[in-house]
């Protein structure tokens, strides 16, 4: 009882600046962001974008500097725009956007991140159970799989949803404090998996590994029935991939309690450790598996991991995929109970988990991760250059900033037109133009921004 | 009895990568390699969450 009691004691203290601004006294450090970040950025997800890479015919060259580009276009991002303005504002995403969009916005927002989620901690319960299914033989999905190919699959899904469903219900406090001691382990393993198999890739010094990763681990050739990736595809991914966090201004929650604005750039050892080094690492050990198993199809982290570090490897996956999978959960529940705030936290989780569960059995939310990370980010991009118009524009040119506030309305149309005008011309450019999903971002922000500035022009005169 | 949790615990760690970088020199069997990095992990795990998860409450008080 005493338990649960400072249990609800935190979450009430973690919640208490959700409606209103950080005071000073409660500012975090340097060390902090740093270890938040790199923590957060080695995940589940890491054990299938690198072997994905591969998949797709990356080459040597367009990886490493396509990698390294695109991550430093994502730190800048997260500095001079999340950061700039969390430390401006220092409020979350969700009261900044209450304030701007007005209440049924915040809510709809709410509910398409919830739905996101689940699908992303669907794809991390895949990636866990492939490490579970080790012991039992299980028949591992396949890359070109896009319905689950044996009933030992969909038990073994059913078996790791539940847990992790039962334990974002009753334990996500723990959860987290797991997750943060997992995180450097993770990274040591994930380090430790490649080192040790590239001997078996023909890679016996330093000096010969650059032959190797051009020859060998990314060759530049496609697997069959995977589309090409270039540098461009490359640099996009890694800038992109956590759009959601940086352009969409999702991480304002947590940069909102940093000193100053330069500590957007902790992001670093988030997107170096986990989106440079991991996904090198994971596409070693994938390269690996493609030549020791004569160009299998199959695609699955754990057995991979298991071949090249044994136990320790089998751990980091299904450890991986869970402390990823099991706050996801648990957001998506908070998200979806904001509709009724009355709703039982744990009921609504339960109800997610079983959704999250059932799409989970179904491997291509695995095998389709890139695309799916890059629509995730896509999707929430245009609510970020709302709130980047928002707190640096409007009162330039004489509009209203806060506008929902302003006037006490509970839905801004000039957001929800952005909002659906941009996505619906990324669709076009999509299917009329052919540009791929990982390039629509970009010219995604632009429109967001000018159909903001117009549609505020029209709707505030009005 | 922290700081030997503590040592403990970066022992764990170490035996979670460098068995990995004595393979890749040539120097350990690839075997051996994986049951010493499944060692470091029962360490790391066992006495890690003593000191890390105190130190992490500590922080946000």
């Amino acid at each position: 009882m005493e338990k649960n009691k400072s249990l609800v004691d935190r979450l009430n203290a973690v919640n208490e600046y959700e409606q209103e601004p950080i005071p000073g006294n409660k500012l975090k450090g340097w060390r902090n962001f740093l270890g938040t970040y790199a923590g957060e950025h080695t995940a589940g997800t890491e054990f299938v974008i690198g072997p994905l890479f591969v998949a797709h015919g990356a080459s040597a060259i367009d990886l490493v500097t396509g990698l390294l580009l695109g991550n430093i276009l994502a730190v800048l991002s997260w500095a001079f725009l999340t950061a700039k303005i969390a430390v401006k504002t220092r409020v979350t995403l969700y009261y900044l956007l209450e304030k701007i969009a007005g209440k049924k916005f915040t809510l709809i927002y709410n509910l398409v991140n919830a739905g996101l989620f689940c699908f992303l901690a669907g794809s991390m319960i895949a990636v866990a159970a492939t490490a579970v299914g080790i012991p039992f033989d299980m028949a591992m999905p396949q890359l070109t799989d896009v319905l689950p190919n044996s009933l030992g699959w969909v038990v073994t899904v059913f078996v790791v949803g539940a847990i992790t469903t039962l334990i974002a219900m009753f334990g996500f406090d723990q959860v987290s404090k797991f997750a943060m001691v997992a995180a450097p382990w993770m990274i040591m393993i994930f380090i430790a998996a490649a080192l040790a198999v590239l001997p078996r890739l023909g890679v016996t010094e330093v000096s010969s590994f650059w032959s190797v990763a051009e020859s060998t681990i990314w060759t530049g050739v496609p697997l069959e029935g995977q589309s090409k990736f270039g540098f461009w595809h490359i640099l996009f991914f890694a800038w992109f991939c956590n759009m959601a966090m940086h352009i969409g201004m999702a991480d304002l929650s947590l940069l909102r309690y940093a000193k100053k604005w330069q500590q957007g750039f902790s992001s670093a050892t988030g997107v170096f450790l986990g989106h440079f080094i991991a996904w090198i690492a994971s596409g070693i050990l994938y390269s690996l598996f493609l030549i020791e198993s004569k160009g299998s199809l199959t695609f699955a982290p754990g057995p991979i991991a298991y071949s090249a570090v044994g136990v320790a490897g089998a751990i980091c996956v299904v450890i991986a995929g869970w402390t990823t999978a099991n706050p996801t959960l648990y957001r998506a529940g908070l998200a979806i109970q904001s509709i009724n705030p009355k709703w039982k936290t744990w009921k609504v989780t339960l109800f997610v988990g079983l959704f999250t569960t059932i799409a989970a059995c179904f491997p291509a939310l695995v095998m389709r991760l890139l695309e799916f990370v890059a629509l995730y980010g896509l999707i929430l991009m245009p609510v970020g250059a709302v709130i980047f118009i928002d707190v640096y524009m409007l009162e330039r040119v004489g509009l209203k900033a806060n506008y929902a506030e302003f006037k006490g309305i509970s839905l801004n149309w000039a957001v929800a037109l952005t909002w659906i005008i941009t996505l619906s011309l990324c669709l076009l450019l999509n299917l009329v133009f052919g540009i791929e999903i990982f390039f629509l971002g970009l010219p995604g922000w632009f429109i967001a921004v000018l159909v903001y500035l117009v549609a505020s022009k029209m709707n505030q005169k009005k | 009895m922290k700081l030997l949790l503590k040592i403990i615990s970066f022992i764990g760690l170490g035996l979670s990568i460098v068995p990995a970088i004595l393979v890749f020199g040539g120097h350990m069997e690839p075997d051996t390699c994986k049951n010493l990095m499944f060692l470091g992990t029962v360490l790391w795990f066992l006495t890690s969450p003593s000191w890390m998860i105190k130190r992490g409450v500590a922080k946000e008080e």
